[in-house]
């Protein structure tokens, strides 16, 4: 069975963003650049599903810009057999996003799509629910255990205040939480032959989206500071000040 | 123009994340339903008919809804979705499973972890970690929304008394099946409701040094938190964990210790009402949110304060 999983461009992790001064957006001139932590883990997912012989191709999609190029290298050197940028420049959605990934995985058939928890730049953690739903496939989100065997799916996920399990029947969408696995490195042998591959391309068009915003973002802002705080030289004054000044003890 | 409040329940009792988002729906200035779907809720929903503020609740009972799976839940609200304007859930791990499937079954773009509401359409999220807001209107012609608890002081649980109607359940979908749910039970306050939360992360060492911290909580009534390396060490369980990924707390008290104060966990941490910071690097980045830093070692500091207390 094929195997979809989408992956996002987002500022690197470590990168401390910036708020652009006109309120518009977020930095991202001469910032780096990385597949998002949960996309890691949900093609890491995937390529482990292939060597163990459950899966038999990784297909590796991401929508964006030209520049997205970077990541579909990225999971070529991984491991994913095939990859595809959909190819737009307009500010991306998660709706818009899910409708575009919902015609592509019609037209590709897979039995699986995986998706990352949340994107770290929008953190909408929305788009693998909205896949879901527009498909009708049952969804298991926040993975931190994936078992295929046969058509079924059993998937525990991390919840507040545990974990669950739920068994699904193929297709199925399953979105990538922290602790699914610990993804690998691609190596260097690796990324030179992923270099000679070629990258598949289609416009939202050519799967019949229009993948405009609908929601209008008024402006970005930095968040409240919090007012300086002082260093005490002792547990004795962390004491007497949680008692007398915080109040909170 | 009237909300719909999805009620986030146990079967037999609210969690409190539904007292906060009745808050936020409330705060829209339209008059608010609440659902209540579950399996033998009776208990969930005549506590609801209490909430101050609302209107009327609408419960509804089968087995299928008994563990409240995204797939059969989102099916009832998309066939609800008719009389409301706005729905609303919580941004919990329930309500961010759940609300982006109904938006998209209504084809509508949902606006999720809501900090604050500007005005009928526009509100206040958070991006990047909260190391950015983001104050985003929607134009849809329904509005499916979540809200962050935390930024939401919870509405009174009693001297309410709303209607509790009746409605029927929608056909059981059956796309995934409950399996199981393995919770920890603990004696200690929940994580995301805590007056106090103590958080151990790397600088711990072991789990059996959270011990430490445990004693601590115990003279302080509070509950348990960590960061995600202390979590994925194995010293506590995954729903310890603080942060972006994690729980998002704002206590009145919040110590971090052996924390390094990563964005990540500042993220779930940083609107907390008083921070204590203990480290013995003093130039780790938690002390820059910190109200109160002590640069110390941590396996001395903590059994001085628990013995201070
Ligand atoms: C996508 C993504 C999501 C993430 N989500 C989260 C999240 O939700 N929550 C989260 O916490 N992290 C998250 N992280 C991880 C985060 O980036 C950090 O790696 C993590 O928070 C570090 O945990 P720590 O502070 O315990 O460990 P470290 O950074 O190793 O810090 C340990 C600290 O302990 C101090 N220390 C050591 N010994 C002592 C002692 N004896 N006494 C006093 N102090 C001592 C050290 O000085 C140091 O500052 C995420 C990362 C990614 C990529
Ligand atoms: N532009 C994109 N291209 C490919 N996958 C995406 C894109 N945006 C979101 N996703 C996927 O959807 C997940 C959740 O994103 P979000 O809903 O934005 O938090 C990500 O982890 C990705 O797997």
């Amino acid at each position: 069975m094929k195997v979809v999983v989408a992956l996002k461009r987002v500022i690197d992790y470590n990168v401390k963003i910036r708020v652009k001064t006109d309120g518009t957006g977020v930095e991202t001139a001469n910032v780096k650049m990385s597949m998002n932590p949960f996309d890691e883990i949900a093609l890491e997912e995937a390529v482990r599903l292939k060597e163990a012989g459950i899966v038999s191709e990784v297909i590796a999609v991401t929508l964006g810009t030209q520049a997205c190029q970077d990541v579909l290298r990225t999971a070529l050197a991984v491991g994913a057999d095939r990859v595809v940028l959909i190819e737009t420049d307009v500010e991306l959605q998660p709706l818009a996003v899910a409708t575009c990934l919902k015609a592509f995985v019609q037209k590709e058939q897979p039995r699986l799509v995986l998706l990352g928890k949340q994107a770290i730049d929008d953190d909408a953690n929305q788009t693998g629910q909205m896949l879901a739903a527009l498909l009708g496939w049952a969804q298991a989100t926040n993975a931190f255990k994936l078992e295929i065997a046969g058509d079924h799916a059993t998937v525990t996920r991390e919840i507040d205040g545990g974990l669950e399990t739920l068994e699904a029947s193929l297709p199925v969408i399953v979105t990538a939480d922290l602790r699914l696995n610990t993804p690998r490195y691609a190596t260097l042998p690796n990324i030179m032959k992923a270099k000679k591959k070629t990258i598949e391309s289609l416009l939202p068009a050519d799967l019949g989206v229009d993948p405009s915003p609908r929601l209008k973002t008024l402006l970005v802002s930095d968040p409240p500071v919090r007012k300086p705080g002082i260093v005490v030289n002792s547990v004795t004054e962390l004491v007497e000040k949680l008692r007398n000044e915080a109040r909170v003890i | 123009m009237t909300t719909l409040v999805i009620a986030e329940h146990s079967n037999l009792t609210l969690r409190a994340s539904t007292l906060n988002t009745i808050a936020a729906a409330l705060q829209l200035g339209e008059p608010v339903s609440v659902l209540v779907a579950g399996y033998g809720a009776d208990m969930a929903a005549q506590e609801a008919s209490l909430v101050v503020g609302v209107h009327q609740v609408l419960h509804a009972d089968a087995p299928h809804y008994a563990e409240q799976l995204a797939e059969e839940m989102a099916v009832l609200i998309q066939k609800l979705a008719t009389d409301f304007t706005t729905l609303i859930a919580p941004a919990t791990v329930f309500g961010r499973n759940l609300l982006p499937r109904v938006a998209a079954l209504l084809d509508i773009a949902p606006i999720t972890d809501i900090l604050a509401i500007e005005s009928n359409d526009t509100f206040v999220r958070p991006i990047y970690a909260g190391n950015a807001l983001a104050k985003v209107q929607t134009l849809e012609t329904k509005k499916v929304l979540s809200v962050r608890p935390t930024s939401f002081e919870a509405t009174a649980a009693q001297g309410g008394n709303a209607s509790v109607v009746k409605i029927e359940a929608c056909a059981a979908v059956r796309l995934s099946q409950f399996k199981s749910r393995d919770l920890a039970s603990s004696d200690r306050p929940e994580l995301a409701g805590a007056r106090v939360v103590i958080s151990g992360g790397r600088g711990l060492q072991s789990g059996e040094n959270f011990q430490m911290l445990e004693a601590l909580a115990d003279k302080l009534g509070a509950a348990i938190g960590a960061s995600r390396a202390a979590v994925d060490a194995g010293y506590v369980p995954n729903d310890y964990q603080v942060g972006q990924t994690g729980k998002i707390v704002a206590p009145e008290l919040y110590i971090a210790v052996g924390i390094s104060g990563a964005v990540q966990h500042l993220a779930g941490m940083k609107d907390s009402k008083v921070i204590v910071a203990i480290n013995k690097d003093p130039d780790a980045p938690i002390f820059q949110v910190a109200d109160y830093g002590l640069v110390a070692d941590l396996f001395q500091a903590i059994p001085e304060l628990t013995a201070a207390l």
